[in-house]
């Protein structure tokens, strides 16, 4: 059971960052997560009179508020049309509506859940987090760390021209994923392969290989090719685990297939299938 | 701590503790619409709507209504019956626990999405579960309740 001293609606950003030194204070976020676990909060600290549940484009990028909910981020026509709709498909799995409308893109993000399809997704565009204190952080760096007492701001991803694919696999729909993969090609050549819910926190599949390299030029044959080789190698290199959900073994042959499929799917190849 | 909010559309002011949910809240103060399920935010059965969006009341504190616009099902009693008689008609009310927040996500829905598709009203209403029905009597009831709403606006424009 969720246990709560003291609850503070803070005036800014300071005032959070102080009162969330104490190890007994908590940044809340959606609170769906929170509040399954039992834990004693001292003071819980609410971040939604600062204004950062808004979703903002400028040339160079999308600036998103910590607060703002996964379901203004799944709605949101200019992100949705920037991935070519692979936010939403990693949102619109999450429970339902009611859930979506609740739980918040820094709640998902801060919290760095091995279930988390949002972290998978940032994690395969050119995304950071801004932190109060700490600053600008890329996704990839963010993610690998333990949890901090700083607070997260916004996320931001860059606009540069990308060809997005997500995938998940659940065992019964709304429920969460047993395993997650999201791809972004850039088009200056960059790839980004995500794998998550391994059950483990998200990782990016480093191409030590060259696999993909020049992937985006290849023609649709080299492109299908290159995707089945490489889902081999994430195969053979992420980590799994088991859980009640699958096992690792289940995972790892999962890794193979949606990792062949996101690439061909953001490839442009086919459907993925 | 003191919060003031609107719920059903009267403002209410009243003592809460920072930990107090704001489906307790809100069955404390006579909205016993608004059902305790899940507990892990699976089973859309607490949904109310806050400033016209569906929430899961069991995922949020009481606090956090602060200033805002709550509606329970006791605040839409006309739509709730209306609608309800569709349920009825095709099989979907059974025991009746879910039907409180379904009823709350439907209009919601409505609200959002002016003309629904199939596809879309089984999307938006995958967060709302019913262990009795099968959920294709609840669909037949929006579509057929759908249907009966476009009806009765084209016989008003024709008037």
């Amino acid at each position: 059971m969720l246990k709560i001293k003291e609850y503070v609606k803070v005036k800014d950003l300071e005032e959070a960052y102080q009162l969330n030194q104490k190890r007994t204070s908590c940044v809340l976020g959606g609170m769906v997560w929170l509040k399954m676990g039992n834990r004693n909060v001292g003071t819980a600290i609410d971040l939604s009179g600062l204004h950062l549940d808004t979703i903002e484009e400028t040339e160079e990028e999308f600036r998103i508020g910590a607060m703002t909910s996964l379901r203004d981020l799944e709605t949101d026509a200019r992100i949705h049309a920037w991935t070519g709709g692979a936010v939403k498909e990693s949102l619109k799995h999450i429970v339902g509506v009611q859930f979506r409308n609740c739980a918040t893109v820094g709640g998902s993000i801060f919290g760095r859940f091995g279930f988390s399809d949002v972290l998978t997704m940032f994690l395969a565009m050119d995304s950071y987090v801004e932190l109060y204190k700490g600053g600008i952080l890329p996704m990839e760096e963010f993610a690998r760390q333990k949890r901090g007492r700083d607070i997260l701001v916004r996320i931001i991803i860059k606009k540069v021209p990308v060809k997005t694919a997500y995938i998940s696999q659940r065992n019964s729909k709304t429920d969460f994923p047993v395993l997650t993969c999201a791809v972004g090609i850039e088009a200056q050549g960059k790839v980004r392969v995500a794998v998550g819910a391994r059950p483990a926190k998200a990782v990016l599949v480093k191409d030590e290989k060259g696999i993909l390299r020049g992937f985006s030029q290849m023609d649709d044959q080299q492109k299908a090719a290159a995707a089945e080789a490489f889902g081999e190698y994430a195969a053979q290199t992420v980590v799994t685990g088991s859980n009640m959900r699958a096992s690792a073994q289940y995972r790892t042959h999962l890794v193979k297939v949606l990792v062949k499929r996101a690439l061909k799917q953001a490839g442009g190849v086919d459907s993925g299938n | 701590m003191e919060i003031k909010f609107w719920l059903n559309g009267k403002k209410i002011q009243a003592e809460t503790e920072p930990d107090t949910l704001l489906l307790d809240f809100l069955r404390e103060h006579g909205c016993c619409s608004v059902k305790r399920g899940c507990e892990t935010a699976n089973s859309g059965l607490c949904t109310v709507l806050m400033e016209d969006r569906p929430v899961l009341s069991c995922s949020m504190l009481a606090a956090r209504a602060d200033g805002k616009k709550i509606v329970t099902l006791e605040g839409m009693q006309k739509e709730a019956e209306e609608f309800g008689e569709f349920l009825a008609n095709e099989g979907a009310e059974q025991c009746g626990f879910c039907n409180p927040g379904f009823i709350m996500n439907v209009f919601a829905m409505l609200k959002e999405l002016s003309d629904p598709t199939e596809e879309e009203i089984n999307e938006y209403l995958a967060g709302n579960l019913c262990r009795c029905s099968g959920f294709m009597g609840q669909t037949r009831s929006i579509l057929k309740f759908l249907e009966y709403k476009k009806a009765e606006k084209e016989e008003a424009k024709g008037q």
